[in-house]
């Protein structure tokens, strides 16, 4: 029954809660239970709130007892990136800085998917402030990849994905500035889908750069993605850029795409992403997916985005220069480690030491980094030049779209990295979100859904879905298509 | 493409407020030259007549009526404080020598 419970998809999930046949306290039990047996060779929380969980499982319960109407979700375990804010529980966003930290307050996020329902077991393990693309830079220790222990379960939100694929949870919360929900996705064989910017609040997310995080939904499922996706989605006047539009219909196009009809839909395959340094196994997985698009009815084209080329360099200005200004407000006074106030050293003094004990190597570089590219004399170079790629980008996008309804792409141009293998060369780590980034710069959604295992080495493989901003539901209708026509792909043994 | 110095490197490192030890100036120095010459590559096609985009999205104020509404009390925002005196943030001394 346990066994059952854990592999059972959100939305087969919240029918059997919510029809009785299962409580919400027995699927909340039997994922805690997994997260006990598994989770000391995964490590993908940071924090379990087992009772917080559980108490939310007995409430859904009692509403169903009772014949109240609950939402879609209700009675759903689900992990989230320890990047939101969760009253009275940790939150540390990977960092020390943080360590120990009880948030007065919860998350937009946070409080939509309480309101829904949804049982939040715990905080999952990230790159320190998002800053990553393999967990390592976790103050707390790497999350291990279920399919294999050695590999990095990609970043920043390798927790969340990891979880999910580990089967301790059905779905997760991840935040995605240039690829920290899709590229997890890609390598751990789940679904990742970063929204329109503006689509989710970021109310109570911990900033890193704030003009490119977005949250967004984590599942092994196309529909279960769309269904919290629908939860957590929608205008918030605590987030000064949420967009105040309708939620794209993302569920009802997860339903339409699983009837598998695609006639006519025009599908773009970004030129940019392969080549060198693109995985032979990632490439032929991206080919059989393109197969399986033609087959389903869709047509498709090549189409060419040079900006893209630029993507990368323009990125890791732009997040840095960012975050170097979002990271000032760590300044050991209202919140947060102190460190060094022995009654003798000045307030900048002690600042500065405690953000050097607080802060890891990646945040301090790009802390260091975007300091640069903002400095006077640098700034047009740097930082300017950055904007100006961020608008050809934007146009690139706009002219694909004229004569596509999605681009695609490989998620990330090689399977799961070793552990290890990167972490003292920061520019090769940077290039596993070369294929992400492009729609961080321009704020349009794009999701990571698994296309398989690469034939080389047996790991899983994304592919990537892109659509123009507020068109969300268009990537989830080709998704839940491709998804049903893909088939099972197996997983993880653990 | 110029290169970044140790005393650069120092130098920003005061400017952020992150008091690294020597051996990080030594692996930062190094680190941020190969980062920097390599993302240098935006200047190839950022010609003057491309407008700049700072945000995906248009941005404008954003108003809300002036009324009153729940927000933290004093022991809820004094929660997170490392050291906290008579309901207010206490922190070491803000004026030195220098000033």
């Amino acid at each position: 029954m346990t066994n059952d419970l854990i592999h059972t998809t959100a939305a087969e999930l919240a029918a059997k809660i919510h029809s009785g046949e299962v409580s919400s306290v027995e699927v909340t039990q039997a994922h805690l239970d997994r997260i006990a047996e598994t989770d000391g060779k995964v490590r993908a929380f940071l924090h379990v709130d087992a009772e917080g969980a559980l108490a939310q499982a007995r409430k859904v319960d009692d509403a169903v007892l009772a014949g109240k109407a609950v939402s879609p979700l209700a009675g759903v375990p689900l992990a989230l990136k320890d990047v939101m804010t969760t009253e009275g529980v940790p939150t540390t966003v990977g960092s020390k800085i943080l360590e120990g930290w009880l948030p007065p307050y919860d998350a937009t996020v946070t409080r939509k998917l309480k309101e829904a329902g949804v049982v939040i077991l715990g905080k999952t393990n990230m790159d320190e402030f998002a800053m990553g693309s393999s967990t390592e830079n976790s103050a707390y220790g790497p999350t291990h990849n279920p399919w294999d222990l050695e590999r990095i379960p990609g970043g920043s939100g390798g927790g969340s994905s990891a979880a999910l694929a580990a089967l301790q949870a059905p779905l997760a919360i991840g935040t995605d500035t240039g690829g920290s929900i899709r590229q997890p996705g890609a390598v751990t064989g789940t679904v990742g889908v970063k929204p329109t910017y503006g689509g989710v609040s970021r109310y109570g997310l911990v900033a890193f750069s704030s003009s490119l995080d977005q949250a967004g939904p984590c599942a092994r499922t196309v529909l279960d993605a769309a269904l919290l996706h629908e939860v957590i989605a929608g205008y918030d006047h605590m987030d000064s850029t949420s967009i105040n539009a309708p939620v794209p219909p993302v569920v009802a196009a997860a339903r339409e795409g699983l009837t598998g009809d695609l006639s006519g839909l025009r599908v773009g395959v970004v030129t940019q992403f392969a080549g060198e340094g693109y995985q032979q196994g990632v490439l032929r997985s991206f080919q059989a997916a393109v197969s399986q698009l033609k087959e389903l009815g869709a047509e498709v084209a090549d189409v060419s985005c040079p900006s893209f080329d630029y993507a990368l360099p323009a990125y890791y200005l732009i997040a840095p220069s960012e975050c170097s200004s979002n990271l000032a407000r760590f300044d050991a006074m209202r919140y947060g480690l102190r460190v060094g106030d022995d009654g003798t050293r000045s307030t900048e003094e002690v600042m500065s030491l405690t953000r050097e004990a607080g802060f890891g190597p990646e945040v301090k570089r790009r802390i260091m980094i975007g300091t640069y590219a903002l400095s006077s004399g640098y700034y047009d170079a740097y930082y300017g030049s950055a904007q100006k790629v961020r608008t050809l980008i934007t146009q690139d996008f706009a002219k694909a779209f004229e004569n596509f309804d999605v681009l695609i792409s490989p998620t990330t141009p090689t399977t799961a990295f070793k552990i290890g293998e990167r972490t003292n060369d920061p520019m090769a780590m940077y290039q596993a979100d070369l294929c992400t980034i492009p729609a961080n710069l321009a704020g349009t959604p794009a999701m990571s859904v698994p296309s398989g295992l690469s034939d080389e080495d047996g790991l899983p493989v994304g592919l990537q879905i892109m659509a123009p901003a507020l068109q969300d539901h268009r990537m989830y209708r080709v998704a839940a298509a491709y998804e049903a026509a893909r088939g099972a792909f197996g997983g993880p043994s653990l | 493409m110029p290169s970044i110095s140790r005393d650069e490197v120092a130098h920003l490192a005061k400017l952020a407020r992150l008091a690294v030890t020597e051996d990080e100036l030594d692996l930062f120095a190094g680190q941020l030259d190969v980062i920097l010459q390599s993302v240098a590559t935006v200047g190839d096609i950022a010609t003057a007549d491309i407008p700049p985009t700072s945000h995906a999205v248009p941005l404008t104020n954003v108003f809300r009526e002036d009324v009153v509404r729940p927000s933290l009390g004093q022991q809820q925002a004094l929660s997170g404080a490392p050291e906290a005196e008579d309901g207010r943030f206490r922190v070491p001394r803000i004026l030195g020598e220098e000033a």
